[in-house]
């Protein structure tokens, strides 16, 4: 553990959309790799017999009928928009980008 | 050398793989997470969406009920098995049109795994096996333009996000563009037939990409795959992977390399374009989703959704071969759901009657006439039609009792007005006299009136035959069976049947 490399670092920021600076970068490779490390002391804790889980209440099978009920109005919806252009929310154009899509 | 003939060059040196990812909305009244609407197409802007669709903090998602059982539909009837449990993941990636950061999809514990379809094809069956089905949910619409202030902007639209999409992927078992094809068709056919999605391409409902490689005949290991995307139509489905083809051929051939990127196709311009180099599988950062409970889909939950399954296209269509229609007629009844309904209705209405008779029926006079009406009954016929007139219709040609021109004039007036074909045929003077007798009794007659005409066919010219076969069709003002006339005739002046 702790073997993030700053190229790593780097590839993380970019996914994330953040423009990082050198001294940012190498600040953040030291901070994650000591986070690593401490993963890599529970890591050290024998759990071969203990399934894999994401939940921690132990519910299954919570389903919702398919009923649709009303939707916010439009201007409660954008209320929080910084920018509007007519009932847009408007973002600054990301050019290159990759829409995850599906 | 012309496309064709080079597609066909190119595929002598190479084997195309392709895998195939359909991303299918099913027929929900609500989102996948929330319970807003699923907006019409036409819905004005931002105009369906909650705190939850719009990942506003602190709210929760809930898993709607109709989307996983349309899921759950479609792996039963593409032989898919289900995992006892499944689970949700997050598949992070940040872009305007994700309103949480993630996307809540499946990763490993879809809710179908392993099905297939086999597909009829020009050089005959072929199976395509199907890795997975799964739910995820579909992201906001953004729109390029530019601000009143001239700045480059993206306008968005969240009407969409949460709108449950299943997402269909196949092993990487096609080997043409013909076999995509036909594996979009047949794929967009069964989804209908189990009724989990309206599937239609123009509105987005069914969208298809495609992952095609190339390698050399003979060789095994994959070459490096495009992924195909924004083929808006099954024919651009096969143009697109055709183009695809050939471009990849011609640079192996030239010694370019080729980049595993994501491509767009440009109907107009009959071409693919770069859209972006493609990141990997381990970019999106997929965990598992811990705001949803896990889903245990038991025995009888499976059984209830098996017990519900509609007759499967394929299955029906083996069911009319039975019945003695060829496949082409097979194929038309079961992908046109108006023409399949009738078809059934009149069988049924008629029991004894040639099933090859009621499709042709079927597929040209009630054809045309359910064409020419949006009109439809309770139980889905054509206008105002009843299934039992269609088939006292199609059982008086059969008798012989009424002429097929008359026939189609007859279906066009009952399926717009409804009145029965009984009451039709008697109103416009359209029973036909097929009995022998009768219509004999009315050829003797015309015959004793026309001596001279007699006196040429006798002497063997034959153009007086036809002379009297329409002087006695007149007599029987259009009502003789033709076919009994012209028998009587030469029957009566000794011309055999070979006239």
């Amino acid at each position: 553990m702790g073997t993030l490399s700053r190229a790593d670092v780097a590839h993380v920021a970019h996914l994330a959309r953040l423009g990082l600076r050198e001294e940012e970068l190498a600040r953040l490779e030291g901070e994650l790799n000591h986070i690593l490390d401490q993963y890599a002391i529970l890591a050290r804790l024998a759990t071969d017999a203990i399934p894999p889980t994401a939940q921690t209440i132990a519910l299954e099978n919570i389903l919702r009928e398919d009923v649709a009920r009303p939707s916010l109005p439009v201007d409660v919806a954008l209320g929080n928009a910084p920018d509007r252009q007519g009932d847009h929310l408007v973002v600054p154009a990301i050019l290159g980008g990759d829409g995850g899509g599906g | 050398m012309s496309a064709p003939a080079a597609r066909a060059a190119a595929l002598e040196r190479y084997e195309a793989v392709i895998g195939i990812e359909v991303h299918c909305q099913v027929r929900t009244a609500s989102k996948m997470f929330c319970a807003c609407a699923v907006p019409p197409p036409d819905a004005a802007p931002n105009t369906h969406t909650c705190p939850v669709c719009l990942a506003l903090p602190g709210t929760l998602p809930t898993i709607n009920r109709a989307a996983v059982e349309h899921v759950l539909t479609t792996g039963l009837a593409i032989g898919a098995s289900v995992p006892p449990a499944t689970r949700w993941d997050r598949k992070n990636y940040f872009y305007p049109d994700l309103p949480k950061g993630y996307q809540i999809s499946q990763y490993d514990l879809p809710l179908a795994a392993n099905g297939s379809l086999t597909v009829e094809t020009s050089e005959g069956p072929v199976t395509i096996g199907i890795t997975r089905a799964h739910l995820e949910e579909d992201t906001a619409k953004l729109i390029h333009a530019a601000a009143p202030d001239g700045r480059r902007v993206s306008l968005v639209d969240f009407n969409r996000a949460g709108v449950p999409l299943m997402e269909i992927v196949t092993e990487p078992d096609v080997r043409s563009a013909e076999q995509a094809r036909r594996y979009a068709e047949e794929l967009r056919l069964l989804l209908r037939a189990i009724d989990v999605s309206d599937a239609e391409m123009e509105n987005g409902q069914l969208r298809v990409e495609a992952n095609v490689s190339l390698r050399p005949r003979g060789t095994g290991p994959f070459g490096t795959r495009v992924e195909v995307k924004n083929m808006n139509s099954i024919r651009a489905v096969e143009r697109a992977i055709d183009f695809e083809i050939e471009r990849q051929a011609a640079a192996l051939d030239g010694g370019e390399p080729l980049r595993q990127e994501t491509r767009g196709w440009d109907d107009a311009a009959g071409a693919t374009y770069v859209m972006r180099v493609k990141e990997s599988s381990d970019d999106y950062r997929y965990f598992p989703e811990p705001d949803l409970p896990p889903l245990v889909i038991d025995a009888a939950w499976l059984a209830a959704l098996r017990a519900a399954l509609p007759e499967l296209p394929a299955a029906r269509r083996a069911r009319y071969r039975a019945l003695g229609l060829p496949a082409y007629d097979a194929a038309v009844l079961v992908n046109d759901e108006g023409m399949r309904v009738a078809f059934e209705a009149i069988l049924a209405a008629g029991p004894g009657l040639p099933p090859k008779e009621v499709a042709n029926l079927v597929t040209g006079d009630y054809g045309r006439a359910l064409n020419e009406t949006a009109e439809r009954t309770a139980s889905g016929l054509a206008g105002r039609a009843d299934a039992a007139s269609l088939a006292h219709v199609l059982g008086e040609v059969v008798a012989g009792r009424l002429s097929r021109a008359n026939a189609k004039e007859v279906v066009a007036e009952h399926v717009v007005g409804g009145r029965p074909a009984a009451a039709v045929i008697a109103e416009r003077g359209f029973a036909q006299i097929s009995d022998a007798d009768a219509v004999g009794r009315i050829v003797d007659a015309v015959l004793a009136a026309n001596p001279a005409a007699v006196a040429d066919v006798r002497a063997g010219r034959s153009q007086a035959l036809g002379f009297l076969v329409g002087q006695a069709m007149k007599a029987s003002r259009g009502q003789a069976n033709a076919a009994v006339v012209q028998a009587a005739v030469r029957e009566r002046l000794g011309r055999g049947g070979d006239g």
